[in-house]
């Protein structure tokens, strides 16, 4: 009885729900089916454009791989996200544990600094970051793009890690010093191993913001082999007013896949990441 | 007494053993983040007083000259008021559509994981990515929201959705408040569940209906969070560019640039840098206001950072 009045109570809510989901869900579902079809079935206007109807087709990932640099931007983005997030992870959990943990002079103007940088949008470095890695003479080099991730993988990364450690009772590390540990070893045989899930975050957060980010490569790259996979799908892909809607839809979804494999893994640390960025202050 | 005073200028500037552990484990971060963010900002105003071309000296100081002419162009007074409306459009709806999600999700106990997992998809998806299915959504030709719409006989003609300046407007809002809405949604979520249950019991037992809970408990429970959200999302919307690029590149006739678009067309493909700067320091007022507030809810919460 009291069950079935629950069920029906939140009945309301669950369709309530519906239109947000099919809000949500639609983009993606579009971007596969799209992908599936056949070249006469996606431009032929009179059938259900919702379904495949004249079966499933692999054309569009062919030609990707034939006829594009599809495979290079792959390699570019893996490449260059996997060492910005190595390194941006490597020193966050350095300033973080400075941060969170030990006692020195400046250390709040320092926590002000990463907050700051956290919330400066790349729309406002790009611009004078284009001069500087032209002064390195990085101009057109995909390399350019692990020095450039960085500036929103490391405070994002930092912050993130300095609200894990601080949740790590301070009583365990001074313990272990008290039994003789000198801090480093305390650092690496008692907080690092406690800390992994937010580290884990920090380096799914980075690798994900690295992945998709698109106005550093666009203002960098320019030639056709240094580009990564948001700037080559936009530029190369779409050629004068020839729209190759079925293969960038294939390599829409093929770029997307990863990063949502990632996160149906470790959906609890992305979720307690996210809130603890917001709520955990 | 001399040599107490000695002991205390010594203890004021030497640094402890703990100290020094501090600066060293924060010299790679520091030195990274002030070449490539705190350099960068600074080196923007400086470009923004110049004339500089991309990869070439400063020629000449021009004082505000750029932001005067900025201000002369038609184009850049546009920008500055689309921007506006799309940062002031889009956060909102983000705000009361995740707030109205966000209670969803919180009365549904079956399955809430699942439908938080589904509804966080817009957001953990690459933007610049998923923003190429949107724009083939609102193709001329074979749009499906406008296939769509015509069965369901809600229109007769298709919608030319990035072809008029208004309709271009909305499909960017769309998208932007589709990309949003989960960070929103996720976040007010967990403010919700934090709130103590005996709390809103206690003042049902004295008679407070749903919605006087909401307005009076609940809501005043979660304006600190809400406010960090939304200045957040002020900073990010306006700072959007890959949404806007990929769909309208600032089109139809650049009715649609937010300032980074406007600056990749005007700066970075005509390789006038200084210009491009100006344009993009726009972003600037509204990231140091944003920040101030922010910082002040934080210390308000901790006391410190």
């Amino acid at each position: 009885m009291r069950t079935r009045k629950k069920l029906g109570g939140s009945f309301g809510y669950y369709v309530g729900l519906v239109p947000f989901l099919v809000f949500s869900l639609f983009p993606f579902y579009w971007m596969v089916i799209t992908s599936l079809k056949k070249k006469s079935e996606l431009y032929n206007l009179a059938s259900n454009p919702l379904f495949v109807q004249k079966g499933i087709a692999w054309e569009n990932f062919t030609f990707l791989f034939k006829q594009t640099l599809f495979g290079i931007w792959y390699k570019n983005s893996v490449v260059t996200s996997v060492l910005a997030t190595i390194l941006s992870v490597a020193v966050s959990i350095l300033a973080a544990y400075s941060l969170a943990r030990l006692k020195f002079r400046g250390s709040q103007f320092f926590g002000i600094a990463i907050f700051f940088s956290y919330l400066v949008p790349p729309a406002l470095l790009f611009v004078s970051l284009f001069d500087v890695i032209n002064f390195f003479g990085l101009a057109d080099n995909v390399f350019s793009l692990v020095i450039a991730f960085p500036t929103f993988a490391i405070p994002f990364s930092t912050w993130l890690l300095m609200g894990y450690f601080s949740s790590i009772p301070k009583e365990i590390e001074e313990s272990a010093m008290v039994d003789g540990a000198t801090r480093f070893q305390t650092i690496t045989k008692i907080i690092f191993p406690i800390a992994i899930p937010g580290i884990i975050t920090s380096a799914l957060f980075s690798f994900a913001l690295c992945w998709s980010s698109l106005i550093y490569p666009l203002a960098f790259l320019s030639s056709g082999p240094q580009k990564v996979l948001t700037s080559g799908l936009i530029t190369d892909l779409i050629r004068g007013d020839v729209f190759y809607w079925g293969p960038l839809m294939a390599a829409a979804t093929l770029a997307t896949v990863p990063i949502v494999l990632i996160y149906t893994f470790a959906m609890e640390y992305f979720v307690s990441g996210l809130v603890q960025g917001a709520v955990k202050y | 007494m001399p040599g107490s005073l000695l002991l205390k200028i010594k203890e004021l500037y030497m640094l402890t053993k703990e100290e020094k552990i501090a600066y060293i484990m924060l010299l790679p971060a520091f030195v990274l983040l002030f070449s490539l963010v705190g350099y960068p900002l600074f080196y923007s105003f400086y470009l923004s007083l110049v004339k500089k071309q991309a990869g070439q000296p400063v020629t000449a100081f021009v004082g505000l000259a750029n932001f005067v002419n900025l201000f002369k162009s038609d184009t850049f007074r546009l920008t500055l008021q689309n921007s506006l409306i799309y940062t002031f459009v889009a956060v909102p709806l983000k705000a009361i559509l995740g707030l109205v999600l966000a209670v969803l999700l919180s009365k549904v106990a079956r399955g809430r994981r699942v439908f938080r997992g589904i509804i966080l998809l817009p957001w953990v998806a690459p933007i610049s990515i998923s923003t190429l299915a949107w724009w083939w959504m609102y193709d001329p030709l074979y749009s499906v929201i406008n296939w769509s719409l015509i069965k369901l006989g809600i229109i007769k003609w298709g919608i030319p959705w990035l072809s008029t300046t208004f309709w271009a407007r909305v499909a960017l809002i769309t998208v932007n408040v589709w990309r949003g809405l989960p960070f929103f949604a996720v976040t007010f979520l967990a403010g919700l569940l934090a709130i103590p249950k005996d709390l809103l019991e206690s003042a049902q037992i004295d008679g407070a209906g749903a919605f006087a809970r909401f307005f009076r408990i609940t809501l005043p429970l979660l304006t600190p969070l809400l406010g960090v959200i939304i200045l957040y999302s002020v900073v990010m919307t306006i700072g959007d560019f890959p949404i806007v690029y990929v769909l309208t590149k600032g089109g139809p006739m650049n009715t649609t640039h937010v300032f980074a678009t406007l600056a990749f067309q005007e700066g970075i493909a005509t390789a006038d840098i200084a210009r491009a700067a100006t344009i993009v320091l726009f972003i600037f007022p509204f990231l140091a206001v944003s920040s101030f507030f922010q910082l002040r809810v934080i210390r308000k919460r901790v006391g410190a950072i």
